[in-house]
């Protein structure tokens, strides 16, 4: 079998690569604005991604003006003024719809006399099985087990389609359309965050190789707190917690900046920390919201109330930071002719700049962003035609045909990691260590052009090393040339905040990479607000 | 991590081979296989999906040490911890108790006092 010669052969008018909420959301949309879908998810649709295993709420907020106001200005500040307001407002109007619609198709429990509002916590994995559930009865077709390897491209340069392989089966596939939507997820570098792993920046990597552009990569060094050597990474219930050092001495945790405090201790020795802010009376709520944290204390035999327990931080990237593919339009279009971005696969700065968007402002940044890249990929497919033509590939690195020159997928994997998983690199960041770690991602950069296998699950994985590569190259490069303090982003030789780097930082390409100030400035407060 | 896939409970659904998003089992003569220990995100997907509780997933993210109670499946089974995450999300025999929706308000008001995100 050769990457010529596909075993599984579709068209359709959308393919959305990606099977988390992001996905089935742009699959619903583009469904119901009548375009033929497929689904190709790397995992299994349901199950794959952060949002199937952490239990879901959305940034919702009613719609009154003061309100949405107060709560776009708050996101504002806690992200180091880097937003935008027009996105903000649109996030929360489409999210708010689409939960509410969600009322008559029988989710389980949504009975909120405020709406949709239950959403607000959930009980995972439920959201994702009732979402694989309900674009399945749309019609659209799911590959599980399928992850894509690169786009295809017409020869006027618009994307029309990918290929890949299907693990379980050894065989290739190739799907033809008239556009595709990237939601893949964020990147996690494979830390062992609670499903973070498969979030390997492939969309990122593929966008790339067409030419799109990132945003936002430095603030990819969000560190979750998890019982010590557990991958359950709950963050928001740690706002009831008291942190010590192994002799009892208290950190001032700062849950929702950078947290260093909190990091520098961990790297000192080991962290303890126990929920017993939490009111006695709330406790067996707490319990019975967040299933799967309790399942886990429970299975270590703690109880976070009445005793103080080790903590360690899993990297979760930019899960729960917010860099990802620049988005050049309100469409989620990526810029390039028919390839769209929904999800952690785009940059969130728009949303909650700096700060992490973990939870509520991720879930909703994926209803509302899926379901405008899955509308306006219809559309170009509808305007531009989904009638099969000859396509080029444009994947790369890791695709060599019969290759076993270039360095393999888990040499790949360990030496990206090396830079980029210890918190005294990544977290604590330097002009020098920077630059130490980039050449040494350069050099993989230039030897992992000889990678490649003939074996399919071997070639997906090199694929997931090169795009986990490419990230970490963007994400260095990006917190190379911010040289200051801003959030999650720490740089111990700029620990202040400079008011002159108020802008969002892109970045792109692959053998050179880049970074440019984003020409578009943030834009926090209302025109009525800026004249008052 | 995986670590126990009881094959005295096992149906050969295969279930469990269709939904880990990475790919951990392999077909086996009857029983699914972990093939791919290393490759497991600790997520607990098997666990809840599994229908008659055959798996335990440690709540570690590397393998548990030879001799570890997480990989004794007897006395797992004897805990009832066989596919207890099953059970806490509501998929299995029993009805957990799920938060009332004033309840959950509470505990939003609260966690909204505690941190500043959560303010709007």
């Amino acid at each position: 079998m050769t990457r010529s010669d596909p075993d599984l052969q579709l068209s359709c008018d959308v393919l959305v690569i990606g099977g988390g909420p992001a996905a089935t959301w742009a699959a619903t949309a583009a469904t119901l604005a009548g375009a033929r879908v497929v689904l190709v998810d790397k995992g299994y649709c349901g199950t794959s991604g952060v949002a199937a295993t952490a239990g879901v709420g959305h940034w919702l907020v009613p719609p009154d003006a003061a309100q949405r106001e107060e709560a776009m200005l708050s996101r504002a500040r806690l992200g180091g003024l880097l937003t935008d307001r027009g996105w903000q407002a649109r996030v929360l109007e489409e999210t708010w719809t689409q939960l509410k619609a969600l009322e008559g198709l029988g989710y389980p429990a949504a009975s909120d006399p405020r709406g949709a509002a239950v959403l607000r916590i959930g009980q995972a994995p439920q959201y994702m099985r009732f979402m694989r559930q309900r674009v399945k009865r749309l019609g659209v077709t799911i590959l599980d087990h399928s992850p894509a390897l690169e786009l295809l491209r017409a020869r006027d340069g618009a994307v029309r389609g990918a290929r890949g392989v299907r693990r379980q089966l050894a065989v290739n596939w190739q799907v033809h359309a008239g556009a595709v939507v990237l939601a893949t997820g964020g990147c996690t570098w494979k830390s062992k965050s609670l499903g973070g792993d498969v979030n390997t920046g492939d969309g990122q990597l593929m966008a790339a190789e067409v030419g799109a552009h990132l945003s936002g990569m430095e603030f990819s060094s969000f560190y979750g707190i998890v019982p010590r050597h557990t991958s359950m990474d709950k963050n928001g219930y740690y706002g009831f917690a008291s942190f010590t050092r192994e002799d009892g001495s208290p950190i001032e945790g700062e849950l929702f900046g950078s947290r260093a405090p909190l990091l520098r201790a961990a790297c000192e020795g080991t962290v303890y920390a126990r929920l017993d802010k939490a009111p006695e009376a709330l406790r067996p709520v707490m319990r019975a919201a967040m299933p799967n944290f309790f399942m886990v204390l429970d299975k270590l035999r703690v109880n976070p109330f009445e005793q103080r327990y080790p903590i360690d931080f899993v990297l979760e990237g930019t899960v729960r930071g917010t860099g990802g593919l620049h988005l050049s339009d309100a469409d989620c279009s990526t810029g390039v002719p028919g390839l769209y971005a929904a999800g952690d696969t785009a940059s969130r700065e728009v949303l909650v700049g700096a700060a992490t968007g973990a939870g509520a402002p991720n879930a909703a940044w994926a209803v509302s962003s899926g379901t405008w890249a899955g509308r306006a990929a219809a559309e170009h497919a509808r305007l531009h035609g989904s009638a099969p033509q000859p396509l080029t590939a444009a994947g790369r690195s890791g695709l060599t045909p019969n290759a076993g020159r270039g360095p393999s997928a888990q040499e790949l994997e360990r030496a990206v990691q090396a830079e980029l998983l210890p918190i005294e690199k990544n977290g604590f960041r330097s002009e020098s260590g920077l630059s130490r770690s980039l050449g040494v991602l350069d050099g993989l950069w230039t030897d992992a052009a000889a990678s490649g296998s003939d074996d399919l699950r071997e070639r997906a994985r090199l694929r997931e090393s090169v795009a986990m590569l490419a990230m970490a190259r963007w994400a260095y490069a990006s917190a190379l040339v911010r040289t200051e303090t801003r959030v999650m982003h720490t740089r111990v030789d700029h620990p202040e905040l400079d008011p002159a780097q108020t802008q969002r930082i892109l970045c792109g390409g692959l053998d050179q990479v880049w970074t440019e100030r984003d020409p578009e400035l943030p834009v926090v407060l209302g025109q009525e607000r800026i004249a008052s | 991590m995986i670590e126990v896939l009881s094959r005295s409970r096992c149906i050969d659904c295969d279930i469990c081979l269709r939904v880990c998003p990475t790919n951990v089992f392999d077909p086996g003569e009857g029983a699914p296989v972990i093939a791919r220990q290393s490759d497991c995100q600790t997520c607990f997907q098997c666990e809840a999906y599994c229908p008659v509780a055959a798996i335990y997933v440690a709540p570690l993210r590397e393998p548990a040490p030879a001799g570890s109670a997480y990989r004794d499946e007897s006395a797992l089974a004897e805990s009832g911890e066989l596919g207890v995450y099953r059970e806490r999300i509501g998929w299995g025999d029993s009805a957990p108790e799920l938060p009332t929706q004033d309840q959950l308000t509470q505990l939003l008001q609260h966690m909204r006092a505690r941190l500043p995100a959560a303010r709007e």
